[in-house]
């Protein structure tokens, strides 16, 4: 049996209210309009960060990961065109030099490809896959996609024991139907007339690719417990469910009020979502429009009350923080230049073969525990300090991300050009050892005291925008109760 | 055990300049300025000098690097001329140098003099820079305010102070010390300030405001030192000799350990022991007149009362408020208004703190003038709180 072994998902905290969007353009856009909130990645998250938080979330706390044996990196929005995004993921998650880790993008169903590649790579045995799915759109101001994309990514594990969704069957059609484009290196799609999407390409595409993968997997369309088809477009899930034969109550709510519309990610999300509740027997459909079709079915195992995410979709919605502020969301969109001030033109290049030599460290956060003392070092160093004894060479490699950790000492300041201020860091404390003097981020200053309850979010550390690259590392935040904010 | 340097070496001459935004001057001009003061109070000519110790912390703002800029600006004779940079602490590092050359004999009269020009960058505070490769890669991009600021954060926990207590003492520091800068003509801000004021100044790091930050400066300073034998057939007689100068660095205990709390500084604690040590102190608050410290920002000075053993440890807060350090205290601190008022060129800061303990030593101090003191401290700091340099000086009177 081959299927999904594990789900996880990421929402970043920041819940843009679309009604705010609305009023700020009302003046040029008075026609557009939106309801409840969007998802907004903060300034320094990507898809790169996104997809970690979502691993993250999948994979659980434990230090071993041995198991993934390729990891599949689905977006239209990957921050780098040459250097592999996936990688960088994976050495964030501390995965073994040996993953075969790639890149999936090239239209909306990227997430899907990337999850049938992985079910294809495990069905040869080459080992469990880890289907990572982030978007983070850009949209141009004064658009209506503004108000409907979101921010978010997903996590699916793939193997063949412990499945607690079985891969039944799939298919796919590959098109040149151009609903939207998007040159390399250009911000904004291009986006042709609805209703031809609609009618010439949706619903004539989607119920034919969703038949056939019914077909191979052998299943009654009424039979369909789940059916998940994200899109812009209102009610066209359901259209589709209906000429295909999927009962309408089967079709999967899309979240769209609340978190907005994630790209290649968004079926993923929903998927995990209806994980987090399905029971054994259950059917899933997947379907995603985008240069053709393309649709797979799963059903849920006994297994799948054993596996659970840290969060989960359910977790992350209900850890959002409503954001009124505009210019704030055009700000880290990049939509807009604020003032930085002499201090923002700090030159911020990246020294890559000092980013090489000390890999684990900067993207796997390993620390150094020396074997004598128990002492933990960050930077790993080749001495460590101990009262009249210093000792060499004992460090052994220790992991801090996945470790919880307190605040000993903190400040907010207004100084420093950042992106959003105040820039909050202070000194961490880790159970167990380690003391790392760190940024903090999606943290609310009034909030921060000393002895606060943190954990470690992979974010871009800093964007050197006269070369074109963005480094990243590790931050702490609040370990706030999921449903603390809302 | 080494015999230290106490009454070994003697303070020649000194000279500084007048800090502040200095859009007149160069670091040539401060140079010379400085230099000549303390050339004409020694009563020697440049000759006489065998070798000299220069502090600059910010080369690319300002001076240029290694010993060059200074040897060219002061014409020195061709004698060895040493960058030392120490952070904020330079300063008094390069007098560490030159005391420590003439105490073993290697040189018969020396010159330290720190220079720094920070007003060239087009902004306020300190310049942004990048340090090596691999910091700015996991280390926050931090500014000192927020770096000294988060002695507030664990002072409080680790006393149980209340936030408004804390930023109450503090604001006293800073009061007391733009009362003393006001009398000091030589002073970058020399107004007076109320509580209300510094209660109410904008946030620049929490919770210190505008005013719990020191001024940042262009300026010099200069001393020239010899053994007390030479001071005396250059025909000084009340001399002010060196008791005790140590350094103390961390190593990494603060930033990467777990035994440290945040709340005081781990370095002072042990340059300030050394020092008393050396200059054979057995209780500083008995034997210690006046202070010069460290007070980058004010929260800075409160703490290091505790570290230099001047408070009890948790009591330094109440003292404070109590006025224990004021012009009129038991052991006043920052008589000149410190780098609070009098300012902070950062590689002349440790040698404007002696300039200073100097003056009030001969009596020479002018409308801020102590009644009698006869040892004087000086506590420079260079770094943050959780990695650092510390030194710790003394200097008294010949026979104190």
């Amino acid at each position: 049996m081959i299927g999904i072994t594990g789900y996880g998902a990421y929402l970043p905290r920041l819940r843009m209210r679309r009604q705010a969007i609305a009023e700020a353009n009302a003046w040029y856009a008075p026609n557009i309009r939106g309801k409840g909130t969007r998802t907004l990645a903060n300034w320094d998250e990507d898809v790169v960060t996104m997809a970690v938080a979502a691993a993250r979330d999948c994979l659980g706390r434990g230090d071993d990961r041995g198991n993934i044996a390729a990891l599949m990196l689905a977006s239209t929005t990957l921050p780098f065109a040459e250097r592999l995004n996936g990688a960088i993921v994976a050495r964030a998650l501390t995965l073994d030099r040996s993953v075969a880790a790639s890149d999936v993008g090239g239209s909306q169903r990227a997430g899907l490809t990337a999850l049938q590649h992985a079910l294809d790579a495990v069905a040869a045995g080459r080992g469990d896959a880890l289907v990572l799915s982030a978007d983070a759109r850009r949209a141009r101001p004064g658009s209506g996609s503004e108000l409907a994309f979101g921010d978010g990514a997903a996590a699916l594990t793939i193997g063949s024991e412990g499945v607690l969704a079985q891969f039944l069957g799939s298919a796919s059609e590959s098109v040149d139907f151009v609903d939207r484009f998007r040159l390399a290196g250009e911000p904004f799609d291009y986006v042709w007339e609805e209703r031809w999407v609609r009618d010439e390409g949706m619903s004539k595409m989607m119920p034919g690719v969703i038949g056939a993968a019914l077909a191979d997997a052998g299943i009654d369309p009424g039979s369909v417990d789940h059916f998940i088809m994200p899109s812009t477009l209102r009610n066209i899930d359901a259209q589709v469910a209906k000429a295909v034969g999927i009962p309408a109550d089967a079709v999967v709510p899309t979240l769209f009020e609340r978190i907005g519309e994630c790209g290649t990610a968004h079926a993923l999300i929903l998927c995990a979502k209806v994980l987090e509740t399905a029971k054994p027997g259950e059917l899933i459909v997947l379907g995603q429009f985008g240069s053709g079709a393309q649709a797979m079915v799963f059903r849920v195992t006994d297994e799948v009350g054993a596996v659970r995410p840290l969060r989960g979709v359910s977790g992350w919605m209900a850890r959002g923080v409503e954001e009124d502020r505009y210019t704030k969301f055009l700000s880290f969109k990049g939509e807009i230049a604020l003032e930085r001030g002499m201090r923002g033109e700090q030159d911020q290049k990246t020294a890559l073969s000092t980013a090489y030599r000390h890999e684990d460290a900067l993207l796997g956060f390993v620390a150094g525990r020396c074997e004598v003392t128990g002492e933990v070092s960050f930077p790993p160093s080749r001495i460590i300090y101990a009262e009249g004894q210093p000792l060499k060479d004992t460090q052994r490699p220790y992991g801090l991300a996945e470790r919880p950790a307190k605040v000993l000492s903190w400040s907010a300041e207004y100084l420093s050009f950042h992106r959003s201020p105040p820039h909050c860091y202070g000194q961490i404390d880790f159970d167990g050892g380690g003391r790392v003097l760190m940024e903090f981020t999606d943290v609310d200053p009034d909030a921060i005291d000393s002895g606060m309850d943190v954990e470690m979010t992979f974010r871009i550390k800093a964007i050197d925008e006269t070369r074109g690259y963005r480094r990243y590392f590790w931050k702490a935040t609040s370990a706030r109760p999921a449903q603390e904010e809302h | 055990m080494a015999s230290g340097i106490k009454d070994r070496v003697a303070i020649l001459g000194m000279g500084c300049t007048r800090f502040g935004e200095r859009w007149d001057a160069s670091p040539e001009d401060l140079m010379v300025e400085a230099f000549g003061e303390a050339l004409e109070d020694a009563g020697i000519e440049p000759g006489q000098i065998d070798a000299a110790w220069f502090s600059t912390h910010m080369p690319d703002v300002g001076t240029g690097r290694g010993g060059v800029p200074m040897s060219i600006a002061l014409r020195l004779p061709n004698i060895g001329v040493t960058r030392v940079e120490n952070f904020c602490a330079g300063g008094s590092d390069a007098i560490r140098n030159a005391v420590y050359s003439v105490a073993a004999g290697a040189t018969d009269i020396a010159l330290a003099l720190g220079v720094e020009k920070l007003k060239d960058t087009g902004y306020g505070g300190l310049p942004v820079t990048n340090v090596g490769t691999l910091i700015p890669q996991w280390y926050p991009a931090a500014v000192a305010p927020a770096n000294f600021a988060q002695l507030a954060s664990a002072y409080r926990a680790k006393h149980g102070i209340d936030a408004d207590l804390l930023k109450r003492a503090i604001a006293h520091v800073s009061v007391k010390s733009h009362d003393n800068g006001a009398k000091n003509p030589k002073a970058h801000l020399r107004k007076p300030i109320t509580v209300e004021q510094v209660l109410d100044a904008p946030i620049i790091a929490e919770p210190l405001g505008l005013f719990d930050c020191c001024g940042v400066s262009d300026g010099a300073a200069a001393v020239i030192v010899t053994t007390p034998a030479i001071a005396r057939s250059l025909g000084k007689n009340d001399l002010v000799t060196f008791k005790a100068l140590q350094l103390a660095t961390s190593n990494g205990w603060e930033l990467q350990g777990s035994g440290w709390d945040g709340s005081y500084f781990h370095t002072a604690r042990i340059a300030a022991r050394r020092a008393y040590d050396e200059a054979g102190i057995a209780d500083p608050r008995r034997g210690i007149d006046l202070t010069e410290v460290h007070d980058c920002f004010s929260v800075t000075e409160l703490v290091t009362m505790e570290d230099l053993g001047l408070a009890d440890e948790g009591g330094a807060v109440r003292d404070v408020l109590d006025g224990a350090f004021d012009a009129d205290g038991r052991i006043p601190c920052q008589i000149d208004g410190g780098l609070k008022c009098f300012g902070h060129p950062v590689g002349a800061s440790g040698i404007r703190m002696l300039y200073e303990v100097y003056l009030q030593l001969l009596g020479r101090a002018g409308a801020r003038q102590l009644a009698d003191p006869k040892i004087g401290l000086t506590h420079n700091l260079g770094g943050q709180p959780s990695q650092n340099v510390c030194s710790v000086l003394i200097a008294g009177l010949e026979k104190a």
